[in-house]
């Protein structure tokens, strides 16, 4: 059977203008060669600096960019070269949870209005009380009351907040979720809440899931499997113990010697 | 006698809302030379601590409602503001989160820092100048004297910060307070950063308020550590000490809570319920809606608990309900 997630040899290259009129510039080849997998119920963590090209191989997975070369495969089928109209049909079964919860939701829509939306995306019939319920339902399996789905964005906190963007990520039943930085604006309590809130949910749901952080130490505690990133390339992938405690790659090693660490345990 | 001495600082913020108290009822000192952290979570008023020392908080709707901050003698809450231009700057640096908001990009970075040589010392422009090269020398900027002459945004994140770091200690102040100042930076960077915040600190002596949410940079950085909730500190205790043997149910269920101390496969502790809202008066202690203790019941809800010393240089606040073990949870 293959791999739930399968990248190979993708890149992504950006042309470079120089001067006014564009001219010869070279590239930055901001995804370069990348080939990896992600198998059915597991959390790949992705770790790496700013600029290093991991929100660029997000936005190719999620099929939001095309690639220079390679393919995506998603439970074996192809996703590189498909129509646009399809590729609107396929997105359902991936969806991404963003770092600012509220920059990601529509301020105007209700709870009930954005889940709504995003339920229908799946079950286009689905109208009045049955949709009522599926709200409801979803509000419940994030942690959120659902006796608040008539609320606005900006009357919920912060982890609230995040709680709904991933509910509605939930919303389309995807097969792939792709988490950017979500706990990365939280403060430490709430930060905790969300982690084990996606703990649950890949038990619960079987989800696959890519974790993008700069945050070793949480990746470490959430991941399976750990792939750093550097200017482009994978530079190491493996069990997330693994590379959190006999790292291979040097850039690993300089990464996780930077980390500041609670020393008296 | 310490460097600066806080006693009972009071602040609120006068909104339509009512009013908010910030910060309530504050006492720390601050010794020469020394690390002091003050950690907390967003909004429990750390920054507005430190920001009114220098009368930097917007007045109104800001307004110090009581208390001291005794420096080198003088209160500086009770100073004007051209007195406290004569300190800000000079005796006391700061540096920021985001150096972009606090570095002018329109000036060149040789105006911004040869201005508080000129001003506060009265150098001419070209000792000025000469001074900031070192300066910019000092904090480990490649080719000083011809980078000197570019604006902030020909920086990368880290060199402004390094840059903040420069203007912040040209002055040779007494005291540094950093808020925040590698939370915007990569793990690389904020490595590099911390490291040159502490050689500099002990090449010039000068004491350290460092403000951050992050625990981790706590133990690396900090001599003294204050735990704020709710605009009061909740326990202070030696960085060490924190952390081997915390005693406030919030300073222990924080350190349960952050992945880095916790098992791989095992659930986080989780704090439940938000802070509570600081417009309204509370009584007693803070922490009681959350505290997850097994005396939780033993709270106390009509005086607020007082820090106390229970061993040497370790305080906390002496509410019999936040003391007791945490229910289910193994750390504790």
């Amino acid at each position: 059977m293959p791999s739930h997630l399968e990248i190979e040899h993708l890149s992504k290259h950006f042309p470079l203008r120089s001067g006014l009129f564009g001219g010869h510039g070279g590239e930055v080849r901001a995804v370069d060669d990348v080939s990896l997998t992600v198998e059915r119920g597991e959390i790949l963590g992705l770790v790496g600096e700013s600029g290093c090209g991991k929100s660029t191989l997000s936005r190719l997975v999620m099929q939001l960019i095309p690639p220079t070369a390679g393919t995506i495969r998603i439970a074996g089928d192809t996703l590189t070269g498909l129509p646009a109209g399809e590729v609107r049909r396929r997105r359902r079964d991936f969806q991404m949870i963003f770092q600012d919860p509220y920059a990601s939701l529509n301020p105007r829509l209700t709870i009930y209005s954005t889940l709504a939306e995003a339920l229908r995306t799946r079950h286009p019939r689905l109208s009045g009380s049955s949709l009522i319920d599926s709200v409801a339902a979803l509000m419940d399996r994030v942690g959120l009351d659902p006796g608040f789905m008539r609320k606005y964005p900006h009357e919920f906190s912060g982890g609230q907040r995040q709680r709904i963007a991933i509910a509605r990520a939930l919303a389309p039943e995807p097969q792939l979720i792709l988490a950017d930085e979500p706990v990365s604006a939280l403060d430490v309590s709430i930060q905790s809440q969300i982690l084990n809130l996606l703990r649950q949910l890949r038990r619960d749901l079987g989800l696959t899931m890519i974790f993008i952080s700069h945050d070793l130490a949480v990746v470490r505690y959430i991941a399976d499997r750990i792939a750093v990133m550097q200017a482009g390339k994978i530079v190491e992938i493996g069990e997330a113990d693994r590379v959190f405690h006999e790292p291979t790659a040097d850039y690993t090693r300089t990464l996780l010697a930077a980390i500041p660490r609670i020393a008296s345990r | 006698m310490p460097l600066l001495s806080v006693e009972d600082l009071r602040v609120s913020f006068h909104t339509r809302n009512g009013i908010v108290r910030a910060v309530d009822g504050v006492s720390f000192t601050v010794e020469r030379g020394q690390t002091v952290g003050i950690v907390g979570e967003s909004g429990s008023g750390k920054s507005v601590t430190c920001y009114s020392l220098l009368g930097l908080i917007p007045k109104p709707p800001g307004r110090i409602e009581g208390g001291r901050a005794i420096f080198d003698g003088t209160d500086l809450l009770q100073l004007s503001d051209p007195q406290l231009n004569t300190v800000r700057g000079r005796r006391i640096g700061m540096i920021f989160q985001d150096p972009m908001t606090s570095l002018n990009p329109y000036l060149r970075i040789s105006a911004q820092l040869v201005e508080p040589l000129i001003l506060h010392e009265g150098l001419s422009r070209a000792a000025a100048l000469d001074r900031a090269i070192a300066e910019m020398a000092a904090v480990g900027i490649p080719r000083p004297a011809d980078r000197i002459h570019a604006y902030p945004h020909e920086f990368s994140g880290g060199m402004r910060q390094r840059v903040m770091i420069a203007m912040a200690l040209i002055t040779r102040p007494e005291i540094l307070i950093a808020d925040e100042p590698t939370t915007a930076l990569d793990v690389t960077i904020q490595r590099q950063v911390l490291d040159l915040i502490k050689a500099r600190q002990a090449e010039l002596g000068t004491a350290v308020i460092f403000i951050t949410h992050d625990l981790a940079v706590v133990s690396e950085v900090c001599d003294q550590v204050n735990v704020m909730y709710a605009g009061r500190f909740v326990e202070r205790a030696p960085v060490n000490e924190l952390f081997t043997s915390p005693l406030h149910a919030y300073t222990r269920a924080l350190q349960a809570s952050i992945p880095a101390l916790q098992t791989k496969g095992e659930d986080l502790y989780t704090i439940s319920g938000r802070p509570p809202d600081l417009s309204r008066p509370i009584p007693g202690c803070a922490f009681a809606p959350r505290c997850e203790t097994e005396t939780r019941d033993q709270c106390l809800t009509d005086r607020r608990p007082e820090l106390v010393e229970k061993s040497p240089n370790h305080w906390v606040q002496d509410c019999p309900g936040c003391l007791g073990p945490l229910r289910g949870n193994p750390q504790s």
